[in-house]
């Protein structure tokens, strides 16, 4: 077997049209170093974005890329792997992509438990927009849309995940492209529904958040051993002591996927399924109207 | 020669099971049975019916008149009575309540304590198969014709259960049948019906039937009358072959579900009514320029907003035809019979593979949920083979790898560009809703702009509505055409053979494609005629706006339409043609 390495990830990608020194360079180098540290070769991966500077992520990342519309790429990541469970799906955008308008999505993904990744680039302003409010921006931060500072509390992804059934929870930071590649490993090993938020500064509209900002604020639980990401309670309690300014694995838990919970279903991909048997079954198809 | 009977009551009584129970009965005798519910988008009271019509030939609509009625309360005497022929029958619930009539109506009342008997011989929520068994006599049916269903349906209930409401079928049929001498009289039934195979199936049932046939393994979809029975169908059907019925959070989900197993290369849908349809048009833009195929299904109601979700109309073909932020190609197809949706549904996911653009089938609430027998050899599984259109192989993907590498966009001259799918080796690719180059590569200049949108256009060129969407039947240069569309063909079918009877010169053009509009057909169809009358099932007269747009202005043209919520009647499109041709005709004297 040949083996895949981050140049058959190059191939494919396209030239980047991001503002030197983005956060979300790193989420792109860190997600084709863990898919090559897996083993996955780039047709075996769709990479499904929404609309954002985030949702680039796709063109740069070099494997297959669906591109949806704004705020909906969760649905889409969902469908593929139910078509085709032998692909490797990743969901990735922006803060207001996925805890915006695609919120709703996001919260159904979690109890849903469909077996992708999702990878939120969470830079705390809209980007490509060039600098409005996001929800996930602090009270009182001031943008081009929030000049007086913005009213509305931050939405909290992280205990939103686990509120919302989410079996894997991680956060990681565009600072450390090494940390990030194995939150990935672990996310896309991981069955069922993944969050990896990636703290991933804008520079160019947010001042506060800085590389700066995150390194002084973060806590890597990876590194402490007393923390046990299998309890649900004691996630509860320290994303909310530390304000969500954690990072590493908070909550993971094993158990069924969407697909394995489903009536008759065939571990075959549907996608490689004869479809000339209802064909076949005519008669007894029809005696059900009788 | 036809038989309607109907009942009546408030929602929760069993209302539908016993209608349902009588026309399966019927059915299954050899009757063809076209079955119409009445209902409210509330769950206890208000009022429902069913009204069964039973005929030896197949009819496509409930019938104008009644020949019996059933009736639980005075409510249901009030709202039907109108529809009832002189000499016809109202069974009432005898001691429920005292029935009042207007004083100029001819009917025949028949009291039978059908809540009474139920009690005395089972429980009160047997009131309904009291009806059912004064029924029968009534119409001629032996005790025991119910008998079967009532195993199959409560057999699950328990012995018990089953025996309780044998017995109270008996009791009210021998109550019923020693208070009156009054009796319909039931059609013959043609030798040759008995030994015909047929179904009882509504426009939704032949939907999910048709959409398995055609390969669909996935819908997605989020609950909505009146198209909530699809997904009913549906998982009775789709895990048999490992398909999955997903109850997405909203109709926006739905749609992009739809959207991403179809690019994964599996067919898939969603179905879903007018508002539901609304929050779907965002997915029409990404479909168009991804050029995904998708399959969307709009069972249509009456709005607009949630407007009467029970009721039914044909209001949303502009929505379907015109929806979608910028401009994208689609195909829209409007079934008129249930055998229609069974094969037009399979259509539609060809031709979505084929074109690689939506493809929506707007049905409406009076198809999609009246059931009707249909024969058998009407729903041939094999008339419309699977056709994935240009999606690559594995060994084709790899060759064009080894030759220049793949372009998703290719600009080709069909206008379609060969499709590879995800975790085809050689195939990666990047299927985008920004405009793009071949490659899909985010593009704004004009010349990639304008080659592609040039490309999207091109690629329907090929798609003839008329190959399947038109039906032209009467007279070749007739006095006056009917034109039509979707679920209304079996009323203007009938008026068009009234008028004939009468030895007018009638014609009745059908349309199933409503877009891309078969103008020729036509144009041609209306410059033959003498006056032209477009029979719709909404208020705006979409399909007659649709002429104008496409074929023109004509002052010979006419309109009729129904926009109360309920299906035509065969008596108002008649009133109306008549008028239409007593005009035409004062306009020539007088030219
Ligand atoms: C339906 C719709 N509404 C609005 C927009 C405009 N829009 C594009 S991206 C975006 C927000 C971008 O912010 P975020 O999702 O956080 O991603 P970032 O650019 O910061 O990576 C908005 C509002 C759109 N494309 N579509
Ligand atoms: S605007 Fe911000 S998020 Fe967008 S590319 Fe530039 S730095 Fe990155």
């Amino acid at each position: 077997m040949s083996t895949v390495t981050v140049k058959d990830y190059r191939a494919n990608a396209q030239a980047s049209t991001w503002c030197p020194g983005c956060g979300d360079f790193a989420v792109v180098a860190a997600m084709q170093r863990a898919l090559v540290n897996l083993g996955l070769k780039p047709h075996q991966v769709v990479a499904v974005t929404g609309i954002g500077c985030s949702g680039k992520f796709n063109y740069y990342l070099g494997a297959n890329a669906f591109n949806s519309m704004h705020g909906r790429s969760l649905p889409v990541a969902q469908a593929i792997k139910i078509a085709n469970r032998d692909l490797v799906v990743i969901a990735a955008g922006g803060d207001g992509d996925g805890y915006g308008i695609g919120v709703g999505h996001f919260i159904h993904a979690c109890r849903r438990n469909v077996d992708i990744t999702y990878v939120v680039m969470d830079n705390h302003i809209y980007g490509l927009t060039t600098g409005q409010t996001s929800p996930t921006s602090r009270k009182g931060f001031k943008t081009k849309t929030t000049p007086y500072g913005a009213a509305e509390h931050p939405i909290r992804p992280l205990p939103l995940a686990l509120a919302s059934g989410c079996g894997f929870v991680a956060q990681g930071f565009s600072g450390d492209v090494k940390h990030l590649q194995s939150l990935f490993e672990a996310a896309i090993q991981h069955k069922g529904f993944a969050l990896v938020n990636v703290l991933s500064p804008c520079v160019t509209f947010n001042k506060e958040q800085t590389y700066d900002w995150w390194r002084e604020n973060l806590v890597n639980l990876d590194e402490r051993e007393d923390y046990d990401p299998a309890d649900r309670s004691a996630a509860y309690k320290v994303v909310n002591e530390l304000n969500s300014l954690v990072t590493g694995i908070i909550y993971r838990e094993e158990r069924s996927d969407y697909q394995d919970e489903l009536p008759n279903y065939d571990p075959q991909p549907l996608i490689y399924q004869d479809l000339s048997r209802p064909i076949q079954d005519r008669d007894e198809l029809l005696a059900a109207f009788m | 020669m036809d038989f309607t009977w109907k009942i009546g009551g408030a929602q929760g009584e069993g209302i539908d099971s016993a209608g349902e129970i009588f026309a399966l009965t019927l059915h299954r005798m050899g009757y063809y049975i076209y079955a119409y519910r009445h209902f409210m988008s509330l769950i206890k009271g208000g009022h429902t019916n069913y009204k069964v019509r039973v005929s030896s030939k197949q009819f496509r609509h409930r019938g104008d008149k009644l020949d019996m009625l059933v009736a639980f309360d005075q409510r249901s005497i009030d709202e039907n009575l109108h529809e009832l022929k002189n000499g016809g029958a109202v069974l009432y619930n005898a001691g429920a309540f005292e029935p009042k009539f207007p004083g100029d109506v001819d009917v025949v009342p028949i009291g039978v304590p059908m809540q009474q008997i139920a009690k005395d011989h089972g429980s009160i929520v047997m009131t309904n198969m009291a009806a059912m068994g004064a029924s029968a006599a009534l119409v001629g049916l032996e005790p025991d014709a119910f008998d079967a269903f009532i195993a199959e349906r409560y057999g699950k209930h328990g012995a018990e259960v089953v025996e309780a409401n044998r017995k109270v079928v008996r009791a009210g049929y021998e109550a019923a049948s020693q208070v009156t001498t009054w009796r319909a009289t039931l059609p013959e039934i043609p030798e040759e019906n008995k030994r015909k195979k047929r179904v009882f199936m509504h426009g939704n049932d032949a939907i999910a039937l048709g959409a398995v046939v055609a390969g669909c393994r996935v819908v997605a979809a989020y609950p909505i009358t009146p198209a909530t029975d699809i997904l009913y169908s549906l998982l009775k059907l789709l895990p048999k072959y490992g398909g999955v019925v997903l109850q997405a959070e909203d109709e926006m989900a739905a749609c992009q579900m739809a959207v991403g197993c179809n690019y994964a290369g599996v067919r898939a849908m969603t179905s879903t009514s007018g508002p539901g349809f609304s929050l779907m048009t965002e997915t029409l833009g990404l479909a168009g320029v991804s050029e995904t195929p998708v399959v969307i299904v709009d069972v249509q109601r009456a709005g607009p907003s949630t407007g009467m979700p029970t009721k039914t109309e044909q209001g949303d073909a502009f929505q379907a035809i015109f929806s979608s932020h910028g401009e994208i190609q689609r195909i829209v197809l409007a079934p008129a019979t249930v055998e229609d949706c069974f094969y037009d549904i399979q259509r539609a996911f060809n031709l979505a593979d084929k074109y690689q653009c939506p493809v929506i089938v707007l049905t409406d609430l009076a198809l999609g949920l009246s059931k009707q027998s249909v024969d058998v050899d009407d729903i041939d599984f094999e008339r419309i083979s699977i056709d994935r259109g240009e999606l690559l192989t594995e060994e084709q993907v790899k060759e064009i790898a080894a030759n220049g590498g793949y372009k998703r966009y290719a600009i080709t001259e069909s206008g379609i560009s060969p499709r590879a799918l995800p975790g085809q080796e050689g195939g990666v690719h990047i299927a985008i809703s920004y405009e793009h180059t071949e490659e899909g590569h985010e593009d704004e200049t004009p010349f990639h702009r304008v080659s592609q949108t040039e490309k999207r256009i091109r690629k329907m060129s090929t798609f003839d509505p008329e190959e399947f969407g038109v039906r032209l039947s009467g007279d070749r240069k007739p006095e006056l055409l009917l034109i039509g569309w979707g679920s209304t063909i079996g009323q203007i079918d009938e008026v068009r053979q009234a008028l004939a009877a009468e030895g007018r010169s009638v014609a009745h053009l059908h349309l199933s494609v409503l877009y891309p509009f078969p103008t020729r057909a036509v144009r041609e169809a209306i410059e033959s005629a003498g006056s032209v009358l477009v029979v719709e099932n909404n208020a705006f007269g979409q399909l007659q706006q649709l002429i104008q747009l496409h074929v023109g202005h004509y002052d010979h043209m006419h309109s009729c339409r129904k926009f109360s919520g309920e299906p035509f009647n065969v008596s108002e499109i008649l009133s109306r043609a008549n008028e239409v041709l007593a005009e035409s005709k004062s306009v020539k004297e007088v030219g």
